[in-house]
C-alpha cells in the first residue's frame, strides 16, 4: 500500500506543480511523461509505417518528425525545469527577505523592552519607549500584511471588492493623509485635474493604496526642497493618474526591474535603508486587476513620472 | 576623575539608536551617534572614540565600505569595531571578519545586558 501510495504521489503532477503555479503543461514530471508515451507511440508507429511502405524515405520522415517533437518537448522540459527552479528560489529568497525585514523592528522592540526592564521606573522614559514599542509594533503590522498582500497575488486570490468610486476624491484624501510627510520632507506638491473626472467601478482601497505608494515614493526620494506634481486627466476612454517628482530618479541599468518584489534601486539604497520594495509590485498587480497600466519614465538625478491609466468602461457600461 | 570612555554608534534604525544611547550613557560612557556610514566615519577619523558599535546596513555608505575605511585610515584602525547587524549569512560574517572586527553580533538574538558586557570585556 504504500508503494502504490508512493507510486501515486509520484504521478501526482497537479499537485506537484500547483505548489509552484505553474500549469500542467509546463510542469517537468507531466512533459516527461508525455514525452516517454510519445517516444514508445512513435516507435511502434514508425515500424508500422516501415512495415506497410515499403519506401524507406516515409520511414526516415516519420523518425525526424519524432525526433523534432521530441526536441521540442525536451526544450521545454528544460525550460520547466528552470521555471520550477526559480519559483522554488523564489519562496526561499522572499522568506529570507521578509524575515530580515521583520527583525529590524523585533530587534527594536526587544531592546525597548530591556530599557523598560531597566528604567521603567522614570515615566518620561517609560511614555518614550512605549510609544516605540507602539511604533514598531505598527511597522511590523503593515510589514505582515504587504507580505500578505504579495502571497495572494503569487496565488492569484488577492480580494477585489469594485465599487463605484471618485478617483479625484481618493487623491485628495491621500494627499491630505500625507501632508505631513511633504511638510517635514520641504516638499510641496501641486495637484492638476483636467477636465471632468467621471466617477469609476474599482475597488477603492486597493486603488488607494496604489495612489499612496506612487505619492511617498515621490516624496520620500526627493531630497532637501523639492516640488511633487500630481494630475488627473480625463483622456478619451480612459483615466491617467500622474506623480511627478525631482527627485533622486532610477538608474537605467535598473528600470526594467522597478516592478520586481523586494526591487530598490542602488541609489535609493544609498539614501533610505527602510522600506520593504513591495509598493511598486503589488501597485502593478492592483492596477492590472483593475483593468489598467501603470508605466513610468526617469532619469536619474533629475526626475521620475509614473502614470497610471484606468478605464472607463465599467463605467460606460451603466454601473452608476 | 576618571575620563569617560567614547563609544562610538553608527545605526539608522532611530530606535536602535535611542536605545543604546540610554544605555550606554547611564553606565557612565560618553556616546556619539551617526545615523549614516559616511558620517559614522567622518565621526570616528574627528572624535577617536574607545569603541564603533556598526551597523551594517546603513544610507550613503554601508558598514562594509565604513568599515573598509575605519580599516585603512591610520587614526581609526585600532579602534576595536563591535558590528551590530540583523545580516546572518555566513558570505556577511567572513566579508567582516576577514576586514578585522572585535565581534560580530546579530542584533535580534543579542539582549542589551549581553551587549554591553561584550563593551566591557572589549574595553577591559
Amino acid at each position: 500500500m504504500i508503494l502504490c501510495d508512493k507510486i501515486f504521489a509520484d504521478f501526482n503532477f497537479s499537485e506537484q506543480c500547483r505548489k509552484y503555479h505553474i500549469s500542467l503543461w509546463r510542469c517537468p514530471s507531466f512533459l516527461f511523461l508525455v514525452m516517454g508515451i510519445l517516444t514508445m507511440v512513435s516507435m511502434i508507429g514508425t515500424h508500422i509505417l516501415a512495415i506497410r511502405y515499403d519506401n524507406p524515405f516515409i520511414a526516415v520522415l516519420s523518425v525526424s518528425l519524432v525526433a523534432i517533437i521530441i526536441f521540442t518537448i525536451g526544450n521545454i522540459i528544460i525550460h520547466a525545469v528552470e521555471s520550477v527552479n526559480s519559483a522554488s528560489h523564489m519562496k526561499t529568497e522572499f522568506i529570507s527577505i521578509a524575515s530580515h525585514q521583520l527583525r529590524a523592528p523585533l530587534a527594536s522592540i526587544l531592546w525597548s523592552l530591556n530599557i523598560l526592564e531597566k528604567k521603567g521606573g522614570n515615566a518620561s522614559i517609560r511614555k518614550k519607549y512605549i510609544e516605540l514599542l507602539q511604533e514598531n509594533n505598527q511597522r511590523m503590522i503593515k510589514l505582515v500584511n504587504t507580505l500578505l498582500d504579495v502571497s495572494r497575488i503569487e496565488q492569484g486570490i488577492l480580494d477585489f471588492h469594485p465599487m463605484v468610486v471618485n478617483l479625484e476624491k481618493i487623491v485628495r484624501r491621500t494627499i491630505k493623509e500625507l501632508a505631513p510627510l511633504a511638510i517635514a520632507s520641504n516638499i510641496k506638491i501641486n495637484f492638476t485635474v483636467l477636465n471632468n473626472i467621471p466617477n469609476l467601478f474599482v475597488d477603492e482601497n486597493k486603488i488607494q493604496i496604489v495612489i499612496q505608494n506612487l505619492i511617498n515614493n515621490a516624496i520620500k526620494y526627493t531630497k532637501g526642497k523639492g516640488a511633487v506634481k500630481i494630475t488627473l486627466r480625463n483622456y478619451e476612454d480612459k483615466i491617467i493618474f500622474s506623480v511627478t517628482d525631482n527627485g533622486i530618479g532610477i538608474p537605467e541599468y535598473q528600470q526594467k526591474k522597478v516592478f520586481s518584489k523586494f526591487f530598490r534601486s542602488d541609489n535609493v539604497m544609498k539614501h533610505q535603508t527602510e522600506g520593504s520594495g513591495l509598493g511598486l509590485y503589488i501597485s502593478k498587480a492592483i492596477v492590472e486587476a483593475n483593468s489598467g497600466k501603470i508605466y513610468f519614465e526617469s532619469i536619474q538625478g533629475e526626475e521620475t513620472t509614473f502614470w497610471v491609466e484606468l478605464p472607463k468602461t465599467q463605467q460606460r457600461a451603466g454601473r452608476l | 576623575m576618571v575620563k569617560k570612555r567614547k563609544i562610538l554608534i553608527v545605526e539608522d534604525e532611530a530606535t536602535l539608536q535611542k536605545a543604546m544611547q540610554d544605555l550606554l550613557t547611564g553606565e557612565n560612557y560618553k556616546v556619539l551617534s551617526a545615523l549614516d556610514g559616511e558620517t559614522g566615519f567622518n565621526l570616528a577619523v574627528k572624535e577617536k572614540p574607545d569603541l564603533i558599535l556598526l551597523d551594517l546596513i546603513l544610507p550613503k555608505k554601508d558598514g562594509f565600505e565604513t568599515l573598509t575605511d575605519l580599516k585603512q585610515n591610520k587614526q581609526t584602525k585600532n579602534i576595536p569595531v563591535i558590528v551590530l547587524t540583523n545580516l546572518e549569512g555566513t558570505t556577511d560574517i567572513q566579508k567582516v571578519l576577514d576586514l578585522g572586527v572585535a565581534a560580530y553580533l546579530v542584533k535580534i538574538n543579542y539582549s542589551l545586558d549581553d551587549i554591553l558586557e561584550k563593551i566591557k570585556e572589549i574595553l577591559k
